[in-house]
């Protein structure tokens, strides 16, 4: 494998393999010396275009615990500033060599595009509202540490479905590791065809059917276009408060949470939460993901040359 | 009205091609003498000692494609196509005229603008060409332009594509100023408010990679709302660029009614959808109005064999490299088509050849143009096509200034071997030869 821009580049055994290694690695963070030497001398480059703040330091720890060098390339005060093109851009970080790189831009597909742009292996960190395949991973890898399998697992993703990258990676990891997923939010945040990948619920009447209910996060700018009237309403009708929420229940959540919003305080600091694992599990896979990308690949890199639009 | 630099009339015997022309009825081998740019005779082993003879066998002759429909970017945006490039495209297609959208920089919205692009074009155009107006100042929707003396310099007629005409006001009034002006008034339909800030069509493939979508509606109910003004009016009205099923079901029903309104579909509208798109989200598949479903495409080509459908246009929509190769998000909407229109629509293998033909030059009567005839007398506007000849797009280049083909890489059959237009041959195949 060489890039991971999609969770569809990867299959339910790829998956499987991706987060034993990442259990191995658990150890490393309870060392004195948190440091292990698999990508010695690797270079490393995080092209971040959108504020992060978890997944970019994630990163950085990950590669770093695996002794690779790091560089971080933030888009405001570089270059880009001055109107420098992504494809230029890319162009130029690539004449340092770098092994990987892991991006994250505002746009469907930039991660593609740069992939076709450089000889390094690429990692889709976010891009646009399409992808986020390292969060699914990591909240596969999160449930599988909770529940064991997901096989027959239904699992409810509550919230802004249209604008979350996160949505569509983790309906497609769940339901590659055997489970039912269905998308529940308001039908202004749902997008026309998402009945085509998965269940669709327009409200919670039937949320205890889920063994697991994973919120996202309502961004403050949607009530500018009118998607909700208020936060208030939408905290009546959708938010995960005790109530709502079944003892036997696993709460998930991507971060960060607007407490009292999409979530209730006590449901937060329930012990159904496993949002901070999903936190701690970031690390570990991630660290997964650069191993399976950098290690084994016995096959001498292309030379370097712009792929053209048709690749 | 039309405008190019003169090319010399031909005096060309074209020998054993496929005459098929569905207006006159033609659809025989034959010979097509022409000269002094006249079509001269046409009949059986005709003679011409010392003149040239283009080898039709095994070819086909057509009447010259008219577009209604493209973009020649000047003035103001000459990066991206100029008017010899955008005509040598044009020729290289088949096409023997087409007609300019004013949506440049600055917009043709008064007579100096129009005045001085006709007198460039009698300079640069290969091929002949005429000009639209647009109906508001600027493209702002707000103000009509002086739409008399725009139409006493030449304009064709009127329209703000690239932009519809939002407010249902401006529109009656230039409805209204039509029966004074005469033209046609050409209308690019989208609801503003349904298309948001969508990039593709609103659907399951949308919903997929999540990208905001434009919605099939966004088209249709203005075709419904402006039907409804031109027949209150008696205006004449002609949409653009048709892509979804709802709208072809709208302009049927308005004709029914007896509305005077005409329609063009592209050749990519008729032959991709948006599942091309989730391919590999390749910006030369973004185009506005987007690709749409099977479903609606399979209506395109039924508007088009019963008549709901005119004719076919390309919205020939060229793009500067740098401006296509970034996010899909980011590229702007638009397409090449003059090159690969006929061919495209040949190789779906859907329509009637006699139909292709006939749609492809229907266009010129919609905008008051003479429609190219194979009949003697007649100026030569003619095509002479290799039906069985493959190729890869773009393998060769491109006549445009513009790559951003959206049937870059397709292999399509059919290719445009000469073209005559306004009596000069035009444009004949070549080949790129390694050496």
């Amino acid at each position: 494998m060489r890039h991971l821009l999609s969770i569809e580049d990867l299959d339910r055994e790829a998956i499987e393999r991706i987060l034993d290694r990442a259990k191995t690695f658990t150890d490393v963070s309870e060392r004195e010396i948190k440091k292990v030497p698999a990508l010695r001398g690797r270079r490393v480059l995080n092209l971040f275009y959108e504020a992060s703040t978890r997944t970019r330091s994630s990163f950085e720890l990950a590669a770093k615990s695996l002794s690779a060098d790091v560089i971080n390339f933030a888009a405001s005060g570089s270059a880009v500033d001055k109107g420098e093109s992504l494809k230029d851009t890319v162009q130029t970080l690539s004449a340092y060599r770098p092994d990987l790189i892991c991006i994250r831009t505002p746009f469907v597909g930039a991660a593609q595009l740069v992939a076709g742009w450089t000889t390094a292996s690429v990692v889709n960190a976010g891009d646009g509202k399409h992808e986020h395949p390292t969060q699914a991973l990591l909240d596969v890898y999160t449930l599988r540490e909770r529940v064991g399998r997901l096989e027959g697992l239904n699992i409810w993703i509550v919230g802004d479905i249209t604008h979350s990258r996160v949505a569509r990676s983790c309906i497609l990891a769940f339901q590659t590791m055997g489970a039912k997923v269905t998308v529940a939010g308001p039908p202004t945040l749902i997008p026309r065809g998402m009945e085509a990948m998965c269940d669709v619920a327009y409200d919670l009447d039937r949320l205890n059917e889920a063994d697991v209910v994973y919120a996202l996060r309502m961004q403050h700018e949607r009530m500018t276009d009118s998607f909700v009237p208020s936060l208030r309403e939408y905290a009546s009708v959708y938010q995960i408060d005790g109530r709502r929420l079944g003892p036997r229940q696993v709460l998930m959540h991507p971060g960060p949470v607007n407490r009292g919003v999409e979530l209730a305080a006590e449901v937060i600091d329930s012990p159904q939460a496993v949002i901070g694992q999903q936190v701690e599990a970031g690390v570990v896979v991630r660290m997964a993901v650069l191993y399976e990308l950098l290690t084994g690949r016995a096959n001498p890199k292309p030379a370097l040359t712009p792929a053209p639009l048709t690749a | 009205m039309l405008d190019h630099r003169p090319t010399p009339p031909a005096d060309v015997l074209i020998k054993g091609a496929h005459v098929l022309d569905p207006r006159t009825g033609l659809d025989e081998p034959l010979d097509v003498r022409i000269a002094g740019g006249e079509i001269a005779e046409i009949g059986a082993d005709l003679q011409a000692p010392g003149v040239e003879t283009i080898d039709g066998s095994g070819r086909h002759l057509f009447p010259g494609f008219v577009d209604p429909h493209v973009h020649l970017r000047v003035p103001g945006q000459e990066h991206k196509e100029d008017i010899e490039s955008g005509t040598r495209s044009a020729a290289a297609g088949g096409f023997v005229a087409v007609v300019a959208m004013p949506n440049t920089t600055p917009t043709v919205d008064s007579a100096p603008v129009l005045r001085s692009l006709r007198e460039q074009a009698r300079r640069e155009a290969r091929i002949p060409v005429g000009f639209m107006a647009s109906i508001t100042h600027g493209l702002a929707g707000e103000a009509l332009t002086e739409m008399a003396e725009l139409k006493a310099c030449g304009a064709l007629g009127f329209t703000d594509d690239g932009k519809p005409v939002h407010r249902a006001g401006i529109l009656r009034k230039a409805l209204q100023y039509q029966k004074l002006v005469g033209g046609i008034i050409a209308l690019h339909e989208e609801d503003p408010t349904l298309s948001g800030n969508g990039v593709m069509h609103e659907g399951v493939v949308s919903a997929r990679l999540g990208l905001a979508g434009i919605p099939s509606i966004s088209e249709s109910t203005l075709i419904a709302r402006d039907a409804a003004i031109a027949g209150y009016e008696g205006g004449r009205i002609h949409i653009q660029h048709l892509s979804a099923r709802e709208s072809v079901k709208a302009i049927r029903e308005a004709k029914a009614r007896g509305v005077q309104i005409t329609c063009e579909a592209s050749p990519h509208h008729l032959t991709l959808t948006d599942e091309a798109v989730a391919e590999k989200l390749d910006t030369r598949l973004k185009m506005n109005p987007p690709l749409r479903t099977e479903a609606d495409r399979q209506a395109l080509i039924a508007g088009l064999k019963d008549g709901t459908i005119d004719c076919i246009a390309t919205d020939h929509a060229p793009h500067a490299r740098e401006e296509k190769e970034v996010p899909f998000e980011q590229a702007p909407m638009g397409t090449t088509g003059l090159e690969t229109a006929f061919a495209a629509v040949y190789t779906a293998g859907e329509l009637p050849l006699a139909l292709i033909v006939e749609k492809l030059s229907a266009g010129a009567a919609l905008m008051d143009l003479p429609t190219p005839e194979i009949a003697v007398g007649r100026p030569a506007d003619l095509v002479l096509v290799d039906l069985a000849a493959e190729w890869e797009v773009g393998a060769q280049g491109y006549e445009s200034r513009s790559e951003n083909c959206c049937f870059a890489g397709r292999r399509l059959k059919g290719k445009v071997v000469t073209t005559i237009a306004a009596g000069g041959i035009v444009y004949r195949q070549r080949e790129l030869v390694a050496v």
